[in-house]
């Protein structure tokens, strides 16, 4: 994986990340205005980045549109990564 | 349901191979404390919470935990792959590969099958709960021996993630059993 796919990739994670963290967050604290616009902040930039590595460097789940011919078993899964 | 996503929800490190710390690091795999027992045990303690926080806060941890056991997975994969038979007779593991050659199983680090014995679901929120919290304070004194058996940076870095996540997952739970707590006492008394 090239380093520009890398760092994209790692920006998409962060901004998951992000997201995850409200979403638990207001899971025990529904009422709590901040953190939901916090949250709600969060999902169109992470759904941005998300559609951008897709359209760059193919799917993300098996729910994705594929050209010819099936992206979503194309290398590297995760745990083939060099992540450092 | 469940939908995969062709991500990790943290980068993998791992600085270098090393096969003795695939041996100890399994134990997050198949362990007692470890990410199998831990998505398994919230998982399937939901269907009996009482308050929406509690399915809410069980459905949403359990499923981070499936993230963390792909991390680990991967972490051990790295740590294990190019090993030669060597290096796997020298850490010991001649009869994990004997079994399983590099595959990987869900063991702890002595070689220990996973057993659902691990875990409780006891149908009583107030008691899963408080197990629950236990649990992510194991986890997190598991991850802090595997980070003092380390000496590589990388896996270090990766490591220190998944322990501030038990961190995290304590005090959600701690915060969803006072809500429990609270949400029964008002059943009792009003």
């Amino acid at each position: 994986m090239d380093r520009e796919q890398l760092a994209l990739l790692k920006e998409l994670m962060a901004l998951e990340f992000t997201a995850l963290e409200f979403n638990l967050y207001l899971d025990t604290h529904p009422t709590d205005q901040r953190a939901l616009m916090e949250f709600n902040s969060v999902i169109p930039q992470l759904r941005a980045v998300k559609q951008k590595y897709q359209e760059r460097y193919g799917p993300l789940t098996a729910e994705e549109p594929s050209s010819y011919p099936w992206q979503w078993i194309n290398e590297p899964w995760p745990w083939e990564i060099c992540y450092e | 349901m469940w939908i995969y996503e062709k991500k990790l929800q943290y980068p993998a490190k791992v600085g270098r191979a090393n096969v003795k710390m695939a041996k100890y690091l399994i134990t997050q795999y198949g362990g007692p404390d470890g990410e199998l027992a831990a998505s398994l045990r919230y998982l399937t303690q939901r269907y009996h919470m009482p308050t929406p926080q509690a399915k809410g806060i069980l459905t949403d941890i359990g499923t981070e935990e499936l993230a963390h056991l792909e991390i680990i997975a991967t972490l051990v994969y790295k740590l294990m792959d190019r090993a030669s038979i060597e290096e796997i007779k020298a850490a010991d593991l001649g009869g994990y590969y004997a079994d399983h050659d590099k595959g990987l199983y869900y063991v702890n680090g002595e070689g220990v099958p996973w057993t659902a014995a691990y875990i409780q679901s006891k149908g009583d929120p107030v008691a899963d709960l408080h197990e629950d919290m236990a649990a992510e304070e194991k986890a997190r004194a598991t991850y802090e021996w595997l980070i003092n058996l380390s000496d590589d940076p990388d896996l270090n870095d990766t490591l220190k993630f998944l322990r501030e996540r038990e961190i995290v997952h304590f005090q959600r739970f701690g915060e969803t059993l006072q809500i429990v707590q609270e949400y029964l006492d008002s059943k009792k008394y009003y």
